[in-house]
């Protein structure tokens, strides 16, 4: 097991660089000039442009550039926004807000998607379960933007029920809502999972076993059946955090959540490479680190599984 | 029936057999003559409402996106200020959206660029990350190494961050740059996949036997094992349809898909209509319906041809 | 902050140019000076929506509306513009030319920053030479350009340290001398560039940026009243004691990130004064707010600039075709269908909040709808050389622009017959990156945000040969030298009257075709009253009254 984490780790250090090298050579090819933009329609002086190229390192080369930010990283230097604040500050703010949204996300998704997807499981073929697929193929089919806007516009300006704005301050219960738009779609995978886990892990031997041996059917469910099919869910569950966390951009846009979507997008469109890439590695480290975690995980749940 | 069993049926608390899955699991087919995996996937295909309903869509779908002048009578472009916002009239049953554009029509033209971004960028990761996948399956040991990182590095980077990122390099935002993109960031999933699948027919036993006849290895993997590993690809390849289209509303919803001046299209549409959305929403609605229905057919395709292709979850 | 461009607010809110804004319940007719009245209850604490400052907080590195709100209101310069943009002395006692490029300035005495020291004649000295150096890298350096010396100082090493321009008499006296006559000098002494910094600045830049030490109405209310992101806390300064003196218990600046925040805000009563409305209310506002909402044009004028070297567009077919777009642009209905009345058509090349403004100038007849003119004019046009190929219109799409080019370019097409499309840029930047390397393909978006109200600002350097933000390379020695006459005027109604008579080579010559001017459309909450409006579109937020 050991031997396993550890060869993992070394993997992620590959990943970790090509994945920064990547990010950061998308950002250096972002077309404009970002120190020019800075002066609006009145261009700056040509002194005072050249000093804050310098600054900035825009005046260094490609590699030059790179391997500047990677000794700052090391040192857990991020850099600065061209606005002169330290990028781990701006992230410092940042996360904080989209963690506390992905998490009731994942929450909601979780409890929901398995709740439902469970007694759909249990009862496939029924109204109930055909409903649910219909509803969840629906759910992912429309696009998050607009389950956002019909959520806002219905709720937030038409029902008055929720505040349709999230304020900077963007505390665990303002975000439930804007939780519940961002997990939807996942919420469905979520439930489809859980429901064809289920049915599969029915007609197992070892459920077959346990009910022939008498068991109560709530403890075949809930101790043979629900088990085995939450190794694939909490699978989805742990991959999930990341990418919630991505895509909350869309989210975070349409409820005006402070968050790491909107500090993303100001920095793509203000050409603030050191923060775009900071953002974006802090991102994939957490894909790695949440994915490592899930294949851990794994090995706990599913008892056929052994590293070695 | 053993004293237990009679036991357990009176008290209930083992489910009648009709209410268990054993019922379908003992159940044995012996009256359709065995089939090949895909010839037994196109029966049970045939029978799905929902391939049916899903197919009849799409392929209407991909006539109107061939031929947009079939269903709608007025130039999508042709826009009168003076019409701004106005509701149905005759001729026009959706109205006009912000700058007096008909909605109708550009609801019908605003397929192809969703169609085309969908099949193009699904067309590319197919072909990259399976080649990909398939080569690092089949030949292992340090190429695998290699291209497993590789695809770890562009699987790490979400797919709409990346995107975005990407996007903004390029002045001029044609259907191919959105698909190329979406597809560079896509690809790492297909490859995966098709790995995994290799990795499983690598060592069965047709595969041994090619190889002891004589069989070059290339010509083995072109001829066994992609045969027999390509069905979990098809299956992804068509969900993903529906997500790159999906991504691709989203890149213009955003303001950085397709250049709203040349191509029409459901995402740029909908971006325009944010602004009205709370005096018109109708001028969001069409669109956003059509992209929602697009984006579930091939949603609900591909969950037809996932139980079709998976003998597991095919029960019945 | 010149840029009426720059503002990329939230993802959502693609708002148009970056508005200021405000209200005005009632009483808005601008009586200047603070003090008006009503100040008995009035000692609540006015929040108003903002941005987040995109610098430090020195006065000559902020060019952008967040950041000047609050440079506005914690730091005083010589002069201060009423709600009319007429200057009247705040620090200064006088400001006096013993010839046209000589100026001596007096300081009132007894002038204090917040922590009790003295504000002295070397305070304004020194910050307007770490202003110019070109090693500082300031934002605002190119203001300091009329003053003597600035070359040596901006130079890339600099040649000098300080400006040979600025002579510190003694603490309350300075002198200026200025490279060349200009007439509008002392007018632009109240612009934030022109403001002083305090001794303690110089020791620790970075930290007094952070918790500045300033000379006006307001101070921060603590150290860390800077909340990134989220507001800033502004209490009165009891050491100010000029005549901005404030009439509320303090000022709270709430960085909002999308205005539609904002507006719910306003709707709901927790924000007393709202300078920008969303997109999504600018046909519902002005019902929504009665008469507490404000829609008033504001110092921002809106174009796009032809370049004079493209193809078609250059002498007299040139001129004829962008005589022949003017008029085919419906400007009454694109502000009406599009921004919900929230522009004003132009009617010349400035801005109506201006002093020396005239809507009735000469020749601006061209700046109206008229389609059958147009027709004729590109028919005219075409005679001498067919045109070919698609006219196209440049704009960044991370700055709300796409509706109105739209709007303009169907219009192009319904009107003249001819292909005409918008061309999209990612962001700004990139934009302005094919702008200033003169390889933009077709027209482009422009604008102008006065920094001073002057209308010298939106002539010279948008339009003088070769002048910093002539980016269409527009030539024309007649305009020219009625500049340098007006730049050289006794007083600055004749430079006005010579301005004005250049406008009308410009409404023949068209090197960037006039569309409007931009609103400031907000509103006021009920809890406060006698909100103004500047005439740079931020709210007199010192004469405030709030219950």
């Amino acid at each position: 097991m050991a031997w396993y984490v550890g060869r993992r780790v070394l993997q992620m250090i590959p990943v970790f660089f090509g994945a920064t090298l990547l990010v950061y050579a998308l950002v250096f090819l972002l077309p404009g000039d970002p120190i020019a933009a800075l002066g609006g329609n009145r261009p700056l002086a040509p002194g005072v442009a050249a000093q804050l190229r310098h600054q900035y390192h825009l005046d260094e080369s490609f590699f030059q550039q790179y391997l500047t930010y990677l000794k700052g990283i090391l040192t857990l230097d991020f850099g600065t926004s061209y606005s002169g604040r330290p990028v781990t500050e701006v992230m410092a703010q940042a996360f904080p807000v989209t963690i506390r949204l992905a998490l009731l996300a994942l929450l909601f998704e979780g409890v929901f998607g398995i709740g439902a997807g469970l007694i759909a499981g249990l009862r496939r073929g029924g109204v109930f379960d055909a409903t649910l697929l219909v509803a969840s193929l629906v759910v992912i089919a429309v696009p998050i933007f607009v389950i956002g806007f019909v959520v806002q516009i219905v709720f937030g300006v038409k029902l008055g029920w929720i505040n349709p704005t999230v304020g900077p301050e963007a505390s665990w219960g303002q975000l439930v809502v804007p939780a519940l738009v961002l997990g939807s779609i996942s919420f469905a995978y979520v439930l489809r999972l859980t429901r064809d886990s289920v049915t599969e892990n029915l007609s197992a031997d070892w459920v077959r076993t346990a009910t022939a041996k008498g068991l109560s059917r709530r403890r075949v469910v809930s101790t043979h059946v629900l088990r085995n099919s939450l190794i694939p869910v909490v699978t989805f569950l742990g991959a999930d955090l990341g990418a919630l966390m991505a895509g909350a951009i869309v989210t975070e846009g349409i409820f005006n959540i402070p968050g790491v979507g909107h500090a993303l997008y100001q920095a793509i469109i203000r050409g603030e490479g050191p923060t775009v890439v900071s953002i974006v590695t802090v991102l994939v480290v957490i894909y790695i680190l949440t994915s490592l975690f899930v294949d851990l995980l794994y090995a706990v749940l599913d008892p056929r599984i052994r590293y070695v | 029936m053993s004293e237990t069993a009679l036991r357990a049926a009176q008290t209930r608390f083992v489910a009648d057999l009709e209410e268990t899955p054993l019922a379908t699991t003992d159940q044995v087919d012996e009256s359709t003559p065995p089939g090949g995996l895909w010839l037994e996937a196109w029966r049970t295909l045939r029978r799905r409402p929902l391939f049916i309903i899903s197919s009849v869509i799409i392929l209407f779908l991909i006539v109107l996106a061939l031929f947009p002048g079939l269903f709608a009578t007025q130039d999508p472009t042709h826009c009168e200020l003076q019409n701004s916002l106005l509701g149905s009239t005759s001729g026009h049953p959706f109205g006009f959206d912000v700058q007096g554009c008909d909605i109708y029509s550009r609801v019908v033209y605003g397929a192809r660029a969703s169609v085309s971004v969908g099949v193009l960028s699904t067309a590319i990761t197919v072909l990259v990350g399976g080649v990909i996948g398939a080569l690092a399956g089949f030949y292992g040991g340090w190429l695998d190494a290699v291209l497993a990182r590789l695809t770890d590095i562009f699987f790490s980077v979400p797919l709409l961050l990346g995107a975005i990122t990407c996007m903004q390099a390029f002045p001029d935002k044609t259907v191919w740059v959105v698909a190329l993109v979406l597809a560079v960031f896509g690809w790492p999933q297909v490859a995966r996949i098709m790995r995994g699948s290799v990795l499983s027919v690598r060592n069965a036993e047709y595969v041994t036997a090619a190889t002891a006849l004589g069989a070059s290895r290339a010509k083995n993997l072109l001829r066994h094992v992609l045969p027999n590993a390509i069905a979990p690809v098809i299956v992804i390849a068509t969900v993903s349809l529906g997500a790159f289209i999906g991504a691709e509303a989203t890149l213009s919803f955003l303001g950085i898909g397709l250049n709203p001046a040349t191509t029409v299209s459901w995402g740029g549409d909908i971006n325009q209509a944010q602004n009205v959305l709370r005096s018109n929403p109708s001028v969001l609605l069409y669109p956003a319906a059509a992209l929602s229905l697009t984006v579930l057919s091939f949603i609900m395709l591909g969950d037809a041809v996932r139980e079709a292709l998976d003998p597991k979850s095919r029960k019945r | 902050m010149t840029a009426s461009t720059r503002v990329t607010r939230g993802l959502v809110a693609a708002a148009a140019a970056a508005l200021l804004l405000t209200a005005c319940s009632g009483n808005s007719s601008s009586s200047s000076s603070g003090g008006s009245g009503s100040n008995a209850a009035g000692k609540g604490i006015v929040t108003a929506n903002s941005s987040e400052p995109q610098n430090p907080l020195i006065p000559s590195n902020t060019n952008e509306e967040g950041g000047t709100k609050i440079i506005n209101s914690i730091f005083s310069g010589l002069v201060y513009y009423d709600a009319k943009g007429a200057p009247h002395n705040d620090l200064a006692e006088s400001i006096t030319p013993s010839d046209p490029t000589d100026y001596t300035i007096t300081l009132k005495s007894g002038q204090k920053w917040s922590d009790g020291t003295a504000v002295t004649a070397k305070n304004f000295v020194d910050a307007w030479n770490y202003g110019a150096l070109s090693t500082n890298a300031q934002l605002l350096s190119s203001f300091y350009a009329p003053i003597a010396g600035y070359d040596a100082v901006s130079a890339t090493p600099p040649t000098a340290k300080t400006l040979s321009g600025l002579k510190v008499v003694d603490d309350t006296h300075f002198t200026v001398k200025l490279s060349r006559p200009q007439a509008d000098f002392p007018l632009q002494l109240g612009y934030i560039a022109f403001f002083p910094l305090p001794d303690k600045a110089f020791t620790d830049i970075k930290a007094f940026g952070q918790n500045p030490v300033g000379d006006g109405p307001y101070m921060l209310k603590s150290p860390t009243a800077w909340q990134h992101n989220v507001k800033i806390d502004l209490v009165p300064n009891p050491k100010y004691t000029g005549p901005r003196k404030p009439q509320n218990g303090g000022l709270t600046l709430s960085f909002y990130q999308s205005q539609e925040a904002a507006y719910n805000d306003l709707l709901a009563g927790s924000l007393d004064v709202l300078d920008a409305v969303p997109p999504s209310a600018l046909g519902t506002f002005q019902k929504d707010l009665g008469d507490r909402a404000v829609n008033q044009p504001a110092a921002i004028f809106q174009s796009f600039t032809i370049p004079e070297k493209l193809a078609h567009f250059s002498g007299a077919e040139g001129a004829l075709r962008r005589q022949a777009i003017s008029y085919a642009i419906d400007r009454p209905t694109i502000t009406k269908a599009i921004f919900k009345g929230t522009r004003t058509p132009a009617k010349d090349f400035t801005s109506p909040t201006i002093a020396g403004y005239s809507g009735d100038l000469p020749g601006n007849t061209v700046l109206s709808y008229d389609p059958s003119k147009a027709k004729q004019l590109w028919a005219q046009a075409d005679a001498m050389s067919p045109w070919s190929g698609t006219f196209t219109l440049a704009y960044n799409a991370d700055g709300g622009h796409q509706e109105w080019v739209d709007a303009v370019a169907n219009g192009l097409k319904n009107t003249l017959g001819i292909q005409a499309q918008g061309k999209p840029y990612p962001t700004f930047a990139a934009l302005r990156k094919d702008v200033t390397d003169r390889t933009m393909t077709g027209a482009f978006r422009s604008g102008w945000q006065a920094d001073y109200p002057g209308l010298y600002d939106f002539i010279q350097p948008l339009y003088y040969t070769k002048a910093s933000s002539n980016d269409g390379d527009y030539s024309n020695p007649q305009l020219d030298k009625l500049i340098d006459e007006a730049a050289a005027a006794k007083t600055l109604n004749e430079s006005n009257q010579l301005l004005n008579q250049a406008q009308a080579t410009l409404f023949k010559d068209l090197p960037a075709i006039p569309l409007w001017y931009a609103n400031i459309s907000g509103g006021s909450s009920q809890n406060v009253s006698n909100v103004q409006v500047g005439w740079d579109s931020i709210p007199l937020f010192y004469a405030i009254n709030k219950q």
